[in-house]
């Protein structure tokens, strides 16, 4: 049994929640148990660091202080994982810097400090979970786990930014074009396409910003994929997923196109070809459905989930309870009153 | 061994040895930072006791005024002893030696300590450099008086060199040698001479055609009566030393009987069995079973490939045999071993490729119509696989556009760190090529344009005026992911125009890598068989990169051409003949002085365990199986003391480097002979 701390983050609880289903869903056939860190935190994405930059090591540096904490007595996990990319990054960055930087080091603990905690910069190694499937587990296990061989599906795999690159601690052969992700699907049995834009931009916060911009990166990728005849695209980032799944609709309107490429996470095909229910692995929350390619391809079919077809309704926001908070003057009326 | 040295005399009694101490200003090389007049009134004050009779300073000791100083006081004090506090060893031992030598001292009772590389330029502060200064002279001074008189040895030398490597550096060293009247043995392990040269097409700046003026140099080494030529050979094993090497050569079975072909290529002509030519065509083109790599090749007998031939591997076939009209097929063949004795040997093993492999991003091995140079360079040979056309990978479509990336794995710290000076002349070359031949709108893609020898910036004038287009950037892609109009089928260049400063996405049809050059793949074990070192890039090490840069720092065997880093045709040419030029000087000498600091072994305290055997980088160590003792071939030691340091019975010791001198060195550095007379006048 292997095991190691794992830092799930926020999206992997929320829109990737189909990331994190099928990475647990994982555990027992890998012999892998993922141990959450208690009580984690934020880990800054990538707007805290571009605004305050000392504040964003501090947060992230809380949760790799919590990571390093023995448990229940046990010494910690020697290894933190995170699936997302964004949080990866951050663990890692903010681990390698401090370990860089003494002076960095000592801020950052100056601030852990106030909650009573502690961090050895190169306490925790923090890996990602593709590296962890890759090189520890291995793809000869992986292989032999393969039940219901992904025979015939043409998979494109997508890593976009942030985990290959800036890549501290060189555990990516190329940073510029890395293959993990293909051997990964061949051990699946599936057949992969050489896709050079694998580490192209998804957009990232672009949805937010400029719709034209972010539509015409979705774009690219997606008429990439069609280019190549991919059945499907495979990633592994949160954010990569959903501007790419949930967007494609916007952006096949706003360029009067018809694009239909499914994006699935790489556990997802993993826990596929294992034979766990896709149900299970989180299939069918993606806005554009890999139902039909399941149903072709492995005669499976898929139950639309529940939460698609109504999501319940969110509580509405009520009264706050106790005292209104005060109103803040407008700028120049202070005084004025008089 | 004691820490205390053996006092040479009693404190208050007159030393035994008069020494004279020189302080060398290096103009403000040293004396910016060290306090040269009060080191050399220290020197004289202090050490007196140690034997110090004069002691001066001179703004340049190296200047004919600054030795005659020397000499002077040799001459009219008597010194028996000089220490010259300067630069390093490295640069003025002989220097001074040969002072001491001319006022009729022996050179071995000279010391030079530096207070340049090891002081001033490594320090800042005035006055601890200065203290550290006199240190050093301190040490200098309790050194040299415990040196001994040393003789120089002196070995003949043998007239015969052996030249390793027969690419245009080996061919143009060899020819140099024999034209002198003296014996080369050319050792080439592919079937031909001829190297990389031999594969390229026209040459830059001047547009020669390379076969025209290689292939003369080719006929004239495989025809010169002092050239033995063993090609299809490899050097197995090397022993000896300077003046008196035995290298053992292993010449590969031909299977074709030298004695009785006439080169006819009815061999090659009916040979069934096609395999492609990962060596002359870079993987472009094929070659047979039985073949010669290409027409001109010296010698003109073929080779049979052991691991392609249908009779080797099936026992069946035998076409060639059948059908040579001289029957000089001979399956019979056995690899042999030849011995030759040489005084000197030349290296010039050159280069390999970079595997453009290892930038995925660019597309090598994954679309089709990306290229590397070589390749390239096959494909504009008349001889290649396309008889020069220009075409794209189906073998027949010209290019419309093509593009040149420069400095693929060159100046890539994901890499190589280092320029491989070639590559912007060579795509240069290309662009014109290309524009001659096709008509193509060609791009090329730089960080920098490297035009430096002679004539080579005239033809990048003259290839920007024929309007290739010369984008500044490093690459980040080549893809076939189209995304705009014309983009469709093309291959993409996806770079960031730093002139322009904005990102451009260029739609070509052909992509060429100019690829870095790299160490051969075998370099460290050829290094090793010669007793050289490689540098981190893996290129051998020159003895002095700028003032020796063919020797090496093993006697005897000296280095042309790519074998220590990139170079072109002019400047591997000019090293081949420089080596060769060192290697006559070497032969017209007769015989060689060696220098005298050599490590010796005591036998009788040797306890035979070997350690040092292996240890040796020049390979001096014998070991005498009948008695159970090593012993040092004192021609072969280049007195580095490694040995002397591992010895465990403390078996071995070097001249000029004895424990006492060490320690006594030691002891000066510490100053303790200076606290020593300081509590013998207390008492």
């Amino acid at each position: 049994m292997s095991k190691y701390s794992f830092y799930p983050g926020c999206s992997m609880e929320s829109s990737a929640r189909a990331y994190l289903d099928s990475t647990l869903a994982l555990q027992s056939s890998l012999d892998l148990q993922l141990d959450e860190v208690k009580d984690w935190n934020c880990c800054g994405a990538t707007e805290y660091a571009a605004t305050h930059l000392l504040p964003s090591y501090a947060l992230v540096g809380r949760n790799l202080a919590l990571a390093a904490q023995p448990s229940h007595g046990a010494p910690a996990a020697p290894t933190l994982v995170a699936g997302c990319s964004a949080c990866y990054l951050n663990l890692a960055k903010t681990d390698y810097y401090m370990r860089q930087s003494g002076d960095l080091a000592e801020r950052v603990n100056t601030a852990l400090a106030a909650g009573g905690l502690h961090y050895q910069p190169g306490a925790v190694k923090v890996r990602h979970l593709l590296d962890i499937l890759i090189n520890d587990i291995g793809l000869a296990q992986i292989k032999a786990k393969v039940t219901r061989p992904l025979k015939g599906w043409r998979v494109a795999a997508y890593y976009g930014c942030q985990v290959p690159r800036p890549d501290y601690d060189h555990r990516f052969q190329n940073a510029e074009y890395p293959m993990q992700m293909e051997q990964l699907m061949q051990a699946l049995g599936a057949t992969v396409i050489d896709f050079p834009l694998k580490t192209h931009c998804c957009g990232g916060h672009m949805t937010q910003i400029s719709e034209a911009t972010s539509y015409e990166l979705i774009r690219r990728l997606i008429q990439g994929a069609d280019q190549y005849r991919a059945d499907l695209l495979v990633t592994l980032c949160p954010m990569c997923q959903l501007n790419l799944d949930a967007y494609q609709v916007e952006m096949n309107k706003f360029f009067k196109t018809s694009y239909h490429v499914p994006v699935i996470f790489f556990t997802q095909l993993i826990g596929l070809a294992f034979g766990i229910d896709p149900v299970q692995l989180g299939f069918g929350r993606e806005f554009i459905s890999a139902s039909a390619l399941l149903k072709d391809k492995l005669g499976v079919d898929v139950p639309v989930a529940e939460e698609a077809v109504a999501a319940p309704p969110r509580p509405r926001r009520g009264q706050p309870e106790g005292l209104p908070m005060p109103r803040m003057p407008r700028s120049g009326q202070l005084g004025q009153e008089e | 061994m004691s820490s205390q040295p053996i006092p040479l005399h009693l404190p208050g009694e007159e030393p035994a040895e008069k020494i004279g101490v020189y302080v060398c200003h290096c103009g403000t090389n040293i004396a910016a930072t060290v306090d040269v007049a009060e080191v050399r009134d220290w020197a004289g004050q202090r050490l007196e006791d140690s034997g110090v009779v004069v002691s001066r300073d001179y703004k340049f000791m190296c200047s004919s005024l600054g030795q005659e100083l020397i000499e002077k006081d040799i001459k009219d004090l008597g010194l028996t002893r000089v220490v010259v506090a300067a630069c390093s060893p490295h640069l003025h031992e002989g220097t001074f030696r040969g002072a001491c030598k001319r006022a009729g001292l022996n050179p071995y009772l000279c010391e030079l300590v530096s207070i340049r590389e090891q002081v001033s330029w490594v320090h800042t502060d005035r006055h601890a450099a200065t203290d550290k200064a006199k240190a050093v002279v301190s040490g200098g001074v309790e050194r040299v008086v415990r040196n001994t008189p040393l003789e120089p040895l002196r070995v003949p030398i043998h007239p015969a060199t052996l030249v390793v490597g027969g690419g245009i550096a080996g061919i143009q060293a060899a020819l140099e040698i024999a034209n002198a009247g003296f014996p080369v043995y050319l050792v080439e392990r592919e079937p031909s001479i001829g190297g990389h040269m031999a594969q390229f097409d026209k040459t830059f700046p001047t547009l020669d055609c390379a076969a025209c003026i290689l292939t003369p140099r080719m006929v004239e080494a495989g025809g010169h009566p002092n050239i033995t030529l063993l090609t299809w050979s490899e050097v197995v094993d090397v022993k000896g030393y300077v003046g008196n090497f035995v290298a053992t050569i292993k010449k590969k079975a031909r299977y074709v009987n030298t004695e009785l072909c006439t080169g006819c290529g009815i061999c090659q002509e009916k040979c069934p069995k096609k395999i492609v030519d990962e060596v002359y065509e870079a993987g472009l083109g094929y070659r047979k079973a039985v073949y010669t790599p290409f027409p001109q090749a010296v010698p003109k007998y073929p080779v049979i490939d052991v691991p392609n031939c249908t009779f080797f591997q099936k026992g069946t076939c035998r076409a060639c045999e059948k059908l040579c009209p001289t029957n000089a097929i001979d399956f019979t063949q056995k690899d042999e071993l030849l011995t030759v004795e040489v005084g000197n040997i030349i290296l010039a093993t050159g280069y390999d490729l970079f595997d453009a492999r290892r930038i995925p991003q660019y597309g090598y091995g994954r679309l089709a119509n990306v290229f590397t140079s070589l390749e390239f360079e096959r494909l504009t040979n008349a001889a290649g696989p396309t008889n020069g056309d220009i075409v794209l990978r189906d073998g027949k479509t010209k290019p419309q556009s093509v593009a040149v990336i420069h400095c693929v794995g060159s100046r890539d710290r994901n890499y190589n760190n280092y320029c491989s000076a070639i590559c912007c002349m060579q795509s240069v070359k290309f662009a014109h090529l290309v524009k001659e031949r096709t008509g193509a709108q060609v791009y090329n893609f730089y960080i920098d344009m490297r035009t430096t020898a002679k004539a080579y910036d005239e033809f990048y004038q003259r290839v920007l005026e024929e309007g290739t287009l010369f984008v500044r950037g490093r690459v980040a892609e080549v893809t076939d992911a189209a995304r705009l109009p014309g983009e469709a089928g093309k291959l993409i260049i996806q770079v960031e125009d730093t002139l322009a400063g904005k990102q451009r996405r260029i739609p070509v049809d052909m992509v060429i890598l100019s690829a870095a050059l790299e160490p051969r793949r075998d370099a460290k074990q050829t290094a090793h068989l010669f007793g050289l070192s490689c540098s981190a890039d893996g290129w051998m090490i020159e003895k002095h990169v700028k003032l020796d840069p063919v020797a090496t720092m093993t006697e005897g065997i000296f280095a042309a051409g790519c074998v220590t880093g990139p170079k072109d045709i002019p400047n591997t040419v000019a090293q081949g003949a420089a080596a060769a030029a060192r290697v006559l000087g070497m032969i017209q000498r007769r015989e060689i002085e060696l220098e005298p600091i050599k490590a010796s072994v005591n036998q009788e305290q040797c306890s035979g365990c070997r350690i040092c055997n292996n240890l040796c980088p020049f390979n001096a160590i014998l070991f005498h199986e009948d008695r159970m003792v090593s012993e040092i071939n004192p021609a072969l030691c280049q007195g580095c003391g490694t040995c002397v340091a591992a010895c465990p019975a403390g078996a071995i010791s070097g001249t000029g480097f004895s424990n006492e001198q060490i320690l006594s060195q030691i002891d000066g550095l510490l100053m303790l002979n200076v606290a020593r007379q300081s509590a013998a006048v207390a008492a």
